[in-house]
């Protein structure tokens, strides 16, 4: 995990990741029309980079995202808990 | 939030074209116990389901359902590969191909249209999950039968598999159902809507339980 993440809290980690991930998005459909856009591969580059870091963090210190990243180091499938990203909070 | 992995659930890779089986398995694709309205059918249900393994369960098969979906898909795309429209006319295909060509639309075995009235989401947990679990056991049906017209090892194959996952999906919804059982307050003996008439009390604090 990058270290300077450590220093944001979980509501930080949130924003990072959904920004992250929306540029993740946005670069995707890019590139899949010019796929030899230089600036767009550089692009490409940092915002893998932001959502891995952000991604890795929030998954060690708020929660999982992914079905890969559940942290079950106390025992316990924290997948299932609660809120879920339709009932707002988080 | 979903995001694409560039492969499919379990491998298809089909090399005898068969247009008379692809009309058959398309029902799996957009059909009444097809993979689409599996997968619209739990992921819409979601909202109304109060609690957490249930919300799990629905989330999580709901987004399996969709790569068994892909695999149908690629299942009848491979079937039709490469084909003439005299091929694929002969097979009975035909009036499908004059409005599709190759793509891939879906539909029942017998063309009619997917619609979402193939489908309940009640917004009751109970109700929602007995329907779950019958969709489950139709698929498995319609897998069934399409294992016993099918003797090409190469379709057999990964329709084996979502026939077994169907069993499992099945197992899973029973536990979930369970568990929203195990929540309903000791006045609703009729098992009326927890999600709405009598949402439980006496079970809310095995809810707050984070830890085994």
């Amino acid at each position: 995990m990058n270290e300077t993440y450590s220093q944001f809290n979980c509501g930080q980690l949130k924003a990072m990741l959904d920004q992250s991930s929306f540029a993740m998005d946005d670069v995707l459909l890019f590139l899949d029309t010019h796929p030899c856009d230089q600036a767009a591969l550089a692009y490409y580059q940092s915002v893998s980079r932001m959502r891995r870091d952000a991604l890795a963090a929030y998954q060690t210190n708020c929660g999982p995202v992914m079905v890969d990243g559940v942290n079950s180091a106390n025992g316990y499938w924290n997948w299932i808990q609660g809120p879920w990203p339709w009932e707002g909070g988080r | 939030m979903w995001r694409y992995e560039k492969r499919l659930q379990h491998p298809v890779n089909i090399t005898t074209p068969n247009p008379r089986l692809a009309q058959f398995i398309a029902s799996q694709y957009g059909g009444p116990d097809g993979e689409i309205a599996a997968s619209m059918r739990y992921l819409s249900q979601r909202y109304a389901m109060p609690y957490d393994i249930g919300k799990a369960v629905l989330t999580d098969i709901g987004t399996e359902e969709l790569a068994h979906m892909e695999m149908i898909a690629s299942i009848i795309h491979q079937l039709t590969r490469g084909l003439t429209a005299e091929q694929i006319a002969a097979s009975g295909l035909g009036p499908y191909y004059i409005d599709h060509t190759n793509g891939i639309w879906p539909q029942a075995a017998g063309g009619i249209p997917f619609n979402a009235c193939e489908f309940q989401s009640k917004g009751d947990p109970i109700t929602d999950l007995y329907e779950d679990l019958a969709a489950e056991q139709k698929a498995r049906t319609t897998y069934d039968n399409i294992l016993r017209v099918v003797k090409d090892p190469e379709v057999c194959d990964p329709i084996r598999f979502l026939r077994e996952r169907e069993i499992v999906h099945f197992q899973r919804f029973g536990e979930a159902l369970r568990d929203v059982q195990d929540h309903l307050d000791s006045r609703n003996f009729y098992a009326l809507n927890p999600a709405f008439d009598n949402p439980a009390k006496a079970g809310e604090a095995a809810e707050g339980a984070k830890t085994c």
